[in-house]
């Protein structure tokens, strides 16, 4: 046997490391273009390309989270935003807290929303808030608390498949009108905005953008590396074994409703540090980023980077929101309609996304090189 | 519960009935089955076997009737999960093995080690599991398969990498269902060979059409028909039972 990796197909992969190189590389390249260099030169990196490309990151956070549970355990969640905009919802409020008194209204305790609706107390879900510590606290305790008593009801039910998909859409559709209300006190349609500064550095600052984008590098290839942990583990071999064959894991001994579970938090999770990290580089959370279409984008930046492979759906984040970012400046209007013609076009022709197919390619080269003849196929029942 | 039952035998069904839609898949089915002992089902299509199965197992809930393993474990109140941890294990009829993984891995995920979320984040391999999986894929003639994927794998050889999980949980009880449909001869026999190792120290049911192949197993033979058992007895008495004939030639 040549192969000497027994048990375990190790952490990093050449993928997993091009991956994580890249990344480093941004986020030593963009303090440095930014920072560095003269702002009059063409080598400069203006700071809305930053602010940019820190929400691209932040997607593909978000991206690696939603393939943790979809390409690797099945659950097709069209829900996941809502765990991205609590994870953000819970930034914000920290933002808000920070504005203190210089605010509109000058009070010092009260967010001017609150002010003006003519709240006198601050509502018992913004206590502690002004505590960095206790927020960054709440960016993973509010979705993963979500996500447990939503996975714990539909996982105990096994629920499944479809209806499972209607239930997580209506979940943060329910969660949009709500946080809709002005009397849930989170800002109604206005959502957070107007922060002034985080840890007490200015929010605008160029330099403080460029730390956000270099903390969002650092987040998502922390969460990258904590996901590939996961599912090259003995664990992550169960959670694909659940995706491909529920009953038969359960016939194994394994509780299959624990392992969706445990996954489902960690993902929320994780795209919940993803909205954290999002609200502040974009300046704003409302309750639109709570809409179905939010999750179904997601859903599709994984596929078409190809879903089960954690790298592509990072770089399907990216790519998608860069054709978005690119497309919306020529023609706004249609940019729904291309990305739905993207995802039928991947669904019919790339089925397995970008980094899916170039997989296959490979593995077809390489049974090609070993002369070795396809599959057989299965003799008929 | 008014029920206490305290017997020597390893599995003991007793009237047990399973309605789908008003259909009666079981009607009535008492079986039981001594430790160490390989019993062989044989019965016509639809006759329940693989019904029979679901019950035991925990996936399909009898409406009526006990169900006892290991004298006092009423396998009727317990999930699938737990009743695979109590020690029974599984062949499907039709080969279900974890496509996406290699062989190695199928066999790992069977093999007998804690089953809880924790244990397989945090925890490592026990010792000797290596040579564990070695044994069981040298048994079950997979060892040169080791690092393909199970998709890839020819029907024949899923069949045999089912047995070799069924092995690596080291169960009290193996329930078998057709585990030679659509294999060739040799492998029909091998299958056999395979089967008889594995009953020495390994209480067996086995479900078969494959005459030749319950011959070769050389048990008792159990016959259900339409849900409940027809007779029971060494092969040659029961062929020779004119019900059985009928049920299998009067078709
Ligand atoms: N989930 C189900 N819903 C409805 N009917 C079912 C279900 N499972 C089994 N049946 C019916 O119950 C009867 C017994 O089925 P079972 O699969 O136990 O037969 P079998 O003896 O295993 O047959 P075979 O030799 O074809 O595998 C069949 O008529 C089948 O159609
Ligand atoms: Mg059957």
């Amino acid at each position: 046997m040549t192969r000497k990796t027994f048990l375990a197909s190790g952490l990093l992969d050449p993928r997993g490391l091009i991956f994580l190189a890249i990344l480093t590389a941004a986020a030593i390249a963009v303090p440095v273009f930014s920072l560095l260099v003269p702002e009059n030169s063409a080598f400069a990196l203006p700071p809305y390309l930053v602010g940019l490309f820190g929400k691209y990151l932040c997607y593909a956070l978000l991206a690696v989270a939603l393939d943790l549970v979809w390409g690797y355990c099945g659950i097709l969640s069209l829900g996941h935003g809502a765990f991205f905009a609590l994870g953000g919802y819970a930034m914000g409020m920290y933002l808000m807290r920070q504005i203190g008194p210089r605010g509109v209204y000058a009070n010092p305790l009260l967010p001017d929303f609150m002010v003006f609706l003519n709240m006198k107390d601050l509502p018992v879900t913004w206590w502690g808030f002004q505590h960095f510590p206790y927020a960054m606290l709440m960016v993973l305790v509010v979705p993963g608390l979500l996500a447990f008593c939503f996975g714990w009801l539909a996982f105990r039910s096994r629920v499944t498949g479809v209806y499972l998909s209607i239930i997580t859409q209506a979940m943060t559709y329910a969660l949009l009108l709500a946080f809709f209300r002005n009397d849930m006190g989170f800002g109604g349609n206005n959502g957070l905005t107007d922060f002034k500064d985080i840890l007490g550095f200015n929010i605008q600052s160029p330099s403080t953008r460029v730390w956000l984008f270099v903390a969002t590098a650092i987040a998502l290839g922390a969460g990258y590396l904590i996901a590939r942990a996961v599912v090259t583990s003995k664990f992550g071999k169960v959670v694909i074994a659940i995706r491909d064959a529920e009953s038969r894991t359960r016939f194994l001994g394994y509780r299959v409703e624990i392992y969706k579970l445990a996954v489902f938090v960690l993902s929320a999770m994780m795209a919940g540090v993803a909205g954290a990290l999002y609200v502040p580089q974009v300046g704003i959370i409302n309750p639109g980023e709570f809409a179905p279409t939010n999750s179904i984008e997601a859903v599709i930046w994984v596929a078409v980077g190809g879903r089960g492979t954690l790298v592509g759906a990072a770089l399907g984040a990216i790519l998608v929101n860069w054709g978005k970012s690119t497309f919306t400046n020529i023609l706004p209007e249609y940019w729904l309609f291309a990305l739905g013609a993207l995802f039928v076009l991947v669904t019919l022709f790339m089925p397995k996304g970008i980094i899916g197919t170039l997989d296959q390619i490979k593995a077809r080269r390489a049974r090609a090189r070993r002369g070795v003849e396809p599959a057989q196929a299965p003799a008929g029942e | 519960m008014d029920h206490q039952v305290v017997t020597s035998t390893l599995l003991y069904l007793d009237g047990v009935s399973v309605t789908f839609d008003g259909y009666k898949a079981l009607r009535g089915l008492s079986l039981t089955l001594a430790p160490g002992e390989m019993r062989a089902i044989i019965g016509p299509n639809g006759a329940g076997k693989t019904t029979m199965m679901d019950v035991i197992t925990g996936k399909t809930k009898p409406d009526e009737g006990d169900v006892f393993f290991n004298g006092s474990e009423d396998l009727t109140k317990l999930d699938e999960a737990t009743i695979a941890e109590l020690g029974i294990g599984r062949k499907f009829q039709k080969p279900t093995v974890f496509e996406c993984h290699t062989v190695e891995d199928n066999v790992l995920l069977a093999l007998k080690a804690p089953r809880s979320a924790f244990a397989t984040l945090f925890g490592r391999p026990a010792p000797g599991t290596r040579e564990r999986i070695d044994q069981i894929l040298e048994t079950t003639r997979l060892h040169d398969h080791r690092f393909r994927m199970a998709a890839d794998l020819s029907h024949g050889q899923k069949q045999w990498l089912e047995i070799g999980m069924l092995l690596a949980q080291d169960p009290k009880l193996l329930l078998v269902d057709e585990p030679v449909a659509g294999m060739t001869d040799a492998e029909t026999a091998q299958t056999a060979e395979l089967l008889r190792a594995i009953a020495v120290d390994h209480s067996v049911v086995v479900v078969e059409h494959d005459m030749t192949f319950v011959r070769d197993l050389g048990v008792k033979v159990t016959v259900l028909h339409e849900g409940s058992v027809l007779a029971e007895g060494p092969l040659d008495q029961v062929s020779a039972d004119p019900r059985v004939i009928e049920v299998y030639l009067g078709r």
